[in-house]
């Protein structure tokens, strides 16, 4: 096996002539061949590359989409039609790009829920943590912005809902959202600056922070389903004793889990591309229309959970500020876990019923975000709101003084 | 120095050096945030769109009793209602399930801070925005509406989060909106005509 101070391969001819000038062989052995990842990665390792494989997706079928579509309040919905119906493979790239944002979403949730699941965002990873929770803010600005291109009347209105939401911001909140408008309600001058955003700053911003998010990975290298540190058991050739080099063997395991990412993506695409207006909402098949609200407006899935929130609260200031607080719990989460043990495995019972929690609530948010906010719907709302709440505000008291089980000193993982 | 060697710690002027520094960077900052200006300015609504915002006329004599009509004033509906006198005696006797019935709290023009909350009780003139997030209230306008419970006097009902407002556009105890419909700044000319935009008192918007 190739380590990191394993010698470089003796190249002649091009490959050493391309060597003199690029460090290509050294990122390979520092990056790939000797990069020692913990050997026990299991199912939820999957979700990091697929969101990478997500990634590359909507940058590829942006791109071309961008070919066609046409910016402006009497142009951008026609030219998501004639995309759907004239262009070849139009309704194809459509399709990819539409269920790509939802397919990103979810394996970003699941991404994230693994590292609940093992304490991957404690020390030394803490700032890992925080670029994830970057590019997830990053990555919700370019779906919301993305969904108001194709100028339906859900793109409209929930734009309309959103950026409405600065305006409960006390003193410069008025002000505040007529200059995102850039016009007195949303209009041509929104859709244009939107697509702006949506097709260049966003996406270079995300790259970054994907790039940050990777560098930080690889200074203190995975975390693991023992949430224990490979590096502090090494061999006399000063190997990880648990660890094995990322590729080949990492690379041919992501293989197989994007290949069933993909194959479920195809499902969806080619046979239930709205799945049922939860990807593509009925109403954003109408065009944009000032003067009249769709009967019921819910954002896409990937919104609904920080959405319910938001309507659970009888008081719209209170409310937004609530929604804004749900999202910035997670970024605080590395400070608010005090328990010294990493791992769900090795934490006591009161953790596991605290995450179980979470999570349904989580999903249940979800659920009734996509729900009309009246009687038993809002009551229910209230409920898990103050769940989700407890869950992350209560933490430092419930984490605190865990009785943990004994942590192994080895990965448990065995040999086959 | 007579060679071309860096200099050693010891020769460094720190303080000169620290001023330098700080001087540089202060000059650095003052700069960005001027060259930010027209990037951040470029967002506000342009001449185009502040022309379109101009006042804009409305004919009420055409609009019979219990009707409403909408309009459209810079980007948004305004409700128009030729309010019935049941309709305005409608107003009263729910004060005590309104959250702001005095509309202490709520933005309107002084003129329309009344009882009616209107110049004249017989034309209501709404900004048909939700003050909750900003979605079209639907008129329910018929008294004790099935889905809207017996006490209902009728009003106004957001399909959106459900707030609901009464024929004076007042919100309702339990609605998710916290303050009353508003009023744009409107007048009356003449006995016939409507302008939204234009205060009575001082001629402008």
């Amino acid at each position: 096996m190739a380590g990191s101070n394993d010698a470089l391969p003796v190249r002649t001819g091009f490959l050493g002539w391309l060597n003199k000038r690029l460090p290509v062989d050294q990122f390979m052995r520092d990056q790939l061949t000797g990069y020692f990842a913990p050997k026990n990665f299991n199912f939820w390792y999957y979700f990091g590359v697929l969101s990478l494989v997500a990634l590359v997706l909507q940058l590829v079928t942006g791109i071309f989409l961008t070919m066609h579509y046409k910016v402006g309040e009497t142009t951008a919905f026609d030219s998501v039609e004639y995309i759907m119906r004239e262009v070849p493979y139009g309704w194809l790239l459509r399709y990819m790009h539409s269920t790509g944002a939802s397919f990103f979403f979810i394996v970003v949730y699941l991404h994230m829920f693994r590292a609940f699941l093992y304490g991957s965002y404690k020390a030394p990873r803490e700032l890992l943590w925080l670029f994830g929770m970057f590019v997830y803010l990053a990555l919700m600005a370019e779906a919301f912005m993305g969904y108001v291109l194709p100028w339906g009347n859900m793109s409209f209105w929930g734009a309309q809902v959103i950026v409405n939401l600065f305006g409960t911001i006390p003193v410069i909140g008025p002000g505040l959202v007529e200059w995102i408008r850039g016009d007195y309600g949303i209009a041509d001058a929104t859709l244009n600056r939107f697509f702006s955003l949506h097709v260049s700053a966003v996406p270079l911003v995300l790259l970054l922070l994907v790039a940050l998010h990777l560098v930080a990975l690889r200074q203190n290298g995975s975390n693991n389903p023992d949430g224990i540190e490979i590096k502090e058991k090494k061999g006399s050739d000063g190997k990880p004793l648990d660890g094995i080099p990322f590729h080949p063997y990492y690379t041919v395991k992501d293989l197989v889990g994007i290949g069933v990412f993909l194959v479920a993506f195809a499902v969806v695409v080619f046979f239930v591309p709205t799945f049922g207006g939860l990807f593509l909402e009925g109403p954003n098949f109408e065009p944009a229309n000032a003067l009249s609200t769709p009967e019921h407006i819910a954002p896409v899935q990937y919104f609904t959970p920080f959405y319910a929130i938001l309507r659970a609260v009888p008081d719209q200031q209170i409310g937004a500020l609530l929604m804004a607080l749900s999202i910035i719990c997670f970024i605080v989460v590395p400070w608010l876990d005090r328990s010294p043990v990493k791992s769900t495995r090795y934490r006591p019972l009161r953790w596991k019923l605290a995450l179980a929690v979470f999570a349904v609530s989580f999903v249940a948010l979800g659920y009734l975000g996509l729900k009309p906010a009246d009687g038993l719907y809002v009551l229910l709302a209230r409920i898990f709101t103050a769940l989700y709440f407890a869950f992350f505000v209560l933490m430092p008291l419930y984490t605190r003084g865990e009785s943990t089980s004994r942590v192994p000193e080895r990965l448990t993982f065995p040999n086959h | 120095m007579s060679d071309h060697s860096a200099p050693s710690v010891a020769e460094v002027d720190q303080d000169r050096r620290g001023f330098l520094i700080f001087a540089t960077v202060a000059t650095g900052a003052v700069g960005a945030a001027f060259a930010a200006v027209p990037f951040i300015a470029s967002w506000s609504p342009s001449e185009r769109a502040r022309a379109a915002g101009a006042p804009v006329e409305v004919d009420v004599s055409k609009i019979e009793p219990g009707q409403m009509v909408t309009v459209t004033y810079r980007k948004k509906a305004m409700y128009i209602v030729h309010r019935t006198p049941e309709m305005i005696g409608s107003l009263a006797g729910h004060d005590g399930r309104l959250k702001d019935a005095a509309s202490k709290d709520s933005e309107q023009p002084a003129y329309a801070a009344n009882a009616t909350r209107a110049v004249r009780p017989d034309f209501l003139v709404l900004e048909g925005t939700c003050t909750h997030l900003g979605c079209l209230p639907k008129p329910r306008f018929e008294k004790a509406m099935p889905e809207l419970g017996a006490d209902w006097p009728g009003g106004f009902f957001c399909p959106c989060h459900g707030s609901r407002f009464d024929l004076a556009g007042r919100v309702f105890e339990g609605s998710p909106a916290s303050k009353n419909l508003r009023i744009p700044a409107y007048s009356f000319p003449n006995e016939s005509t409507l302008v939204i935009g234009v205060d009575a008192s001082t001629g402008v918007a």
